[in-house]
């Protein structure tokens, strides 16, 4: 999509450093996937929260600091990311889908 | 007692019956705009903001108009409803909440919501059905299986209270689900001697409900003596609407209440008493 953000969302409009964000992109052999359901865990491995990617791919959660875990389910495959978040930075991760 | 079939359809029960008279599907979601970019073909939307809630006050939109709505949207007291969504289908189990709370007969649950049709790659369509307009009746909305502040007050201590939400909500780290901006007034934390158990538990990656052995060994393992009242609250009441449906659809309890004010309301009301910490 012209005019897309390389890597992750801009965030205009967010107050950062009121916030912990974690956002990227999911990517299968290097094209951004869209409609991918990004779910976020915490550190205990419960589910916090779900969004789907895109039409560039790209997501985004407002989370809290400490360790996260990124998993996306999609028609194309799998994918699994493990993050820590600090408060007031964002927090970029790509997620490569695996069939 | 009901059995599992009359209140979810999976999805090749649906695909089947797209085409059925007398069978509507209902899309609810968070993001509403979710529709217009695909959805189950013949199905119509309904925007839980836009058309559930009162535009002035707090509250639902009353039975005339719910009356209005549904007629507008072709639907009638005979029909079967199925309702389906994103987000795990949490606002289509508010959805289904609603309706019975309006007392329809026959509504069901999509069982995975919109993402399990999507990871299935089954059909979307950005065609909008045309339906020829009703005269839904609806009835006097039921407060059996809603609850309001002053009676999940009264069962701190004496009721079962089940907070759906997130482990990070229910401690006080989080105000709203991850994917939301985190900026709000209300305290953070839950209601004394609710017990966390997170509306996610009973569901399986792909959105669909867990068994009802899964189930009754969750919450029993958990510490919720089933059979007794219980109370389930969110931050807004839509997940825990989810939960709802699986305790009082799904296992049959008799006495289960959704507390739709649930967190935004509870944890901005003076003096009432608020726990923090796991």
């Amino acid at each position: 999509m012209c005019g897309a953000t390389v890597g992750g969302l801009s965030t205009e409009g967010i107050d950062v450093a009121k916030e912990t964000v974690i956002q990227g992109s999911v990517t299968k052999g290097g094209t951004p996937v869209s409609g991918g359901y990004v779910r976020l865990l915490d550190a205990g491995g419960d589910f916090t929260a779900e969004v789907v990617s895109s039409a560039t791919g790209q997501f985004r959660f407002f989370a809290a600091p400490g360790q996260w875990t990124l998993r996306v389910l999609s028609p194309g495959g799998r994918g699994e990311s493990t993050v820590t978040a600090v408060d007031g930075q964002v927090t970029e991760t790509d997620i490569a889908l695996t069939s | 007692m009901m059995s599992r079939t009359d209140v979810l359809v999976d999805t090749d029960w649906a695909a089947n019956h797209l085409e059925t008279p007398g069978v509507v599907f209902v899309e609810v979601d968070e993001d509403v705009s979710a529709y217009d970019t695909g959805h189950i073909p013949g199905a119509v939307r309904v925007d839980w903001r836009e058309d559930l809630q009162d535009p002035v006050r707090r509250d639902f939109v009353d039975q005339a108009g719910l009356e209005q709505l549904l007629s507008e949207k072709g639907i009638t007291g005979d029909d079967t409803v199925v309702l389906y969504g994103g987000n795990n289908n949490w606002f289509a189990a508010y959805a289904y909440w609603y309706f019975k709370v309006y007392g329809h007969d026959d509504v069901r649950l999509l069982d995975g919501g919109r993402k399990k049709w999507e990871l299935e790659s089954r059909p979307l369509t950005t065609d909008v059905p045309a339906r020829p307009r009703t005269d839904y009746r609806a009835k006097p909305a039921r407060t059996d299986i809603r609850a309001f502040r002053d009676e999940v007050i009264a069962a701190i201590g004496e009721q079962n209270l089940i907070d759906v939400r997130s482990p990070d909500e229910f401690s006080g780290k989080l105000l709203a689900p991850a994917h939301l901006p985190q900026e709000q007034s209300q305290r953070a934390g839950h209601i004394p001697t609710a017990r966390n158990i997170p509306w996610s538990k009973a569901a399986n990656d792909d959105g669909t409900f867990k068994s009802d052995d899964e189930l009754t060994a969750l919450y029993e393992g958990a510490g919720v003596e089933l059979g007794k009242d219980t109370i389930a609250y969110c931050r807004i009441g839509e997940r825990s609407a989810h939960t709802w449906f699986v305790l009082h659809e799904l296992l049959g309890q008799p006495n289960v209440k959704n507390y739709d004010g649930s967190w935004t309301e509870y944890g901005s009301l003076v003096g009432v008493p608020v726990e923090k910490g796991a």
